[in-house]
């Protein structure tokens, strides 16, 4: 099966906002993703939970497998960016 | 400050008024978490795998259905994350093999959340701080299939006055514009329920115990200015005082100009801020605090240099002048970067300014970041948790070697209160936290449910500490404000003032009640108030609740 090896970039890692533009993304795509970290269990990519669970922080190397190749680039460039960066903007429209 | 309300209503119940305002409403009770039943032997179990199915999906779709209706963004986001997380499909999954295997629907979802719960608490940090929303999701997953209201704040499907034992942050950021008001049974004037309603400009009254016989759909009338709750109250009599609320909305709302009292003593109103969000209707007279927290949370390594500077300017670019205060984290707010060990007594632990003890290289970057983005703003820098004068006289030598001069120390600790003089001879300007300064000087940690009376800022040996402050700030020539939720409490801001306190530094929505509260007397008016105030306590001759109370008292009047 198809894999692609990603550090992750964002600051806080898959957690908080990260994690769920990413689980929303994996969502979206609607193919089987899953995604581990080493030789750890892997998790299905559409799981919040599941991917909370691999504690991964900034720089973590994590591996995402699935039959779709385009899915899988699509959810690299995203593990690849920053995502905390455009926080400050996502406060300012706060409240 | 309000009249009188036209006809006297049934019964009243009392407590603690905390946020300004009167207003009235039918009750809506936060829901309690539900108990779980004893297990029930299954006869039928695909029936219960279509339960819990059923009952993730309605959790999912009340989370996304408030996620739709929410005020804020922060709010949006968080319904968003805990709406995810009822919809997940690993733990789906395994709450629909528990319940094939033959447990009832609720205790498989029990279980299954059980399990999650414990991975995430495993890996610590923040990611075991999201075992606190699976607490949420399992009581209103289990709420759901037992067919008990779901917990957490209520939605009527229109506006109410909010009843609950206590609120928590979670809570409280997903309060919506239905909220009216809001009354707690626990909870004190520095909870976080009492911080909220006053930034949102909600009537609020905490530490109300005989708010617990309250029951939904009941009218009321809370006056968040007294602390008095009318219960039994006709619907034209709600509406008089919602209409009249509004009214004195606008008009304080409409208010404009410098704080000052009746004959033009200058009291400057400033802002407290977390970020440059806080300052999107602009920044009045300046900015009185400027907590840098927010930076620093959720971090595993500190923010750059660059990264602090660019955060800074954003603020001082909105302001003619602001106030910043150093880190203020440690074991009582603990940031995964500073990787502190737990303490057992956090609050009188590494916090603070001590935090530089272990951390030096922290508050250099952090000093070197101010200095850097200051650019025209007039910037003052104070640190946090201040206790003697040694520790005033190094944190100004380092503010200075980096280019900042006007450097102040923030008075929290009784210690720094006694030695307002000698600080005064190393720094420029004192800035009274009353909030932690009342914490430290009864003895009574700030979120005590059962100590409320002792936290209130009215509270005269707290107001000596204050009016010590103040003497010294005038004798050495040098301002001493007030940046404590005591600083926004409109009947207090003329005893502040009366001391000698030269600003006041607030949430924006605090502004115009304390405003007009000070443009209401004159300066020598206020100088008698403080004088009354230091001797006999504020409260206890101008608010008939704080006549002392027997203890555990509803105080419920017929």
């Amino acid at each position: 099966m198809p894999e692609r090896t990603v550090a992750v970039a964002s600051r806080s890692g898959l957690h908080a906002r990260p994690a769920k533009l990413f689980v929303q993304e994996a969502m979206r795509l609607g193919v089987p993703v899953k995604i581990r970290v080493g030789d750890r269990k892997q998790v299905p990519a559409n799981s919040m939970l599941g991917v909370l669970s691999l504690g991964a922080v900034q720089g973590t190397v994590v591996t995402l497998s699935g039959e779709d190749e385009a899915a899988l680039d699509a959810l690299v460039a995203l593990l690849a960016t920053d995502l905390d960066a455009d926080t400050e903007q996502g406060e300012a429209r706060d409240e | 400050m309000s009249e009188p309300p036209p006809a006297e209503p049934p019964g009243s119940l009392l407590g603690i008024g905390v946020s300004p305002g009167h207003t009235a409403g039918p009750v809506a009770r936060m829901a309690a978490p539900p108990e779980l039943p004893a297990r029930r032997p299954v006869v039928d179990p695909p029936a219960e795998v279509k339960a819990v199915g059923a009952a993730l999906e309605a959790v999912a779709a009340e989370l996304e259905r408030r996620a739709g209706a929410a005020a804020s963004a922060e709010a949006v986001a968080i319904l968003e994350a805990q709406a995810m997380m009822a919809a997940d499909p690993m733990l789906r999954e395994e709450a629909e093999r528990l319940a094939s295997e033959g447990l009832d629907a609720a205790h498989a979802l029990d279980a299954a959340f059980a399990a999650h719960r414990e991975q995430l608490v495993a890996l610590g940090g923040y990611f075991g701080e999201r075992a606190a929303d699976l607490d949420d999701l399992r009581n209103r997953a289990v709420a759901a299939v037992l067919g008990l209201p779901m917990p957490g704040i209520p939605s009527p499907g229109h506006p109410f006055v909010l009843v609950a034992a206590d609120l928590s942050p979670a809570d409280t950021v997903t309060l919506g514009p239905e909220v009216l008001a809001i009354v707690t049974e626990q909870g004190g004037p520095t909870s976080h329920t009492a911080i909220l309603a006053r930034a949102r400009g909600v009537p609020a009254i905490v530490a109300c115990p005989g708010a617990a016989a309250l029951a939904d759909g009941d009218p009321v009338a809370v006056d968040g200015d007294t602390g008095r709750v009318d219960t039994g109250i006709r619907e034209a009599f709600a509406q008089e005082i919602r209409v009249r609320h509004g009214l004195e909305r606008a008009r304080l709302a409409a208010s404009r100009g410098p704080g000052r009292t009746a004959d033009g003593h200058p009291v400057p109103l400033l802002l407290n801020v977390g970020s440059a969000a806080d300052l999107r209707d602009g920044a009045g007279e300046g900015v009185g605090l400027f907590r840098t927290e927010f930076l620093f949370l959720d971090r595993r390594t500190p923010p750059s240099l660059d990264e602090q500077v660019a955060a800074y300017a954003a603020v001082f670019e909105r302001s003619p002048k602001v106030v910043v205060r150093t880190l203020d984290a440690g074991t009582d707010k603990p940031l995964p970067f500073l990787g502190l060990p737990p303490e057992p007594n956090p609050a009188l632990g590494l916090r603070g300014l001590r935090v530089d003890r272990v951390r030096p290289a922290v508050l250099d970057t952090q000093l070197a970041a101010i200095a850097q983005a200051a650019g025209d703003c007039e910037v003052w820098v104070m640190a946090p948790m201040v206790a003697t004068w040694q520790e005033a006289r190094d944190f100004a030598e380092r503010a200075r070697a980096h280019g900042l001069t006007r450097v102040g120390a923030m008075v929290e600790i009784p210690a720094a209160a006694l030695l307002a003089d000698l600080l005064l001879e190393y720094v420029d300007f004192l800035s009274v936290g009353t909030n932690d300064l009342g914490q430290y000087t009864f003895a009574a940690d700030r979120m005590h449910p059962g100590l409320a009376d002792l936290l209130d800022p009215g509270q005269p040996a707290l107001l000596r500490l204050v009016a010590d402050c103040a003497r010294a700030g005038r004798d050495a020539g040098k301002p001493v404000g007030v940046c404590g939720e005591a600083a926004g409490d409109p009947r207090l801001a003329p005893v502040l003032a009366g001391l000698g306190v030269t600003s006041l530094s607030m949430s924006a929505a605090s502004v115009p009640a304390v405003r007009e509260s000070l443009a209401g007397v004159t300066f020598e008016e206020c100088r008698v108030l403080a004088e009354q105030a230091l001797s006999a306590g504020f409260r206890e001759r101008h608010d008939r609740r704080w006549k002392p109370r027997p203890s555990g008292a509803n105080a419920v009047e017929a």
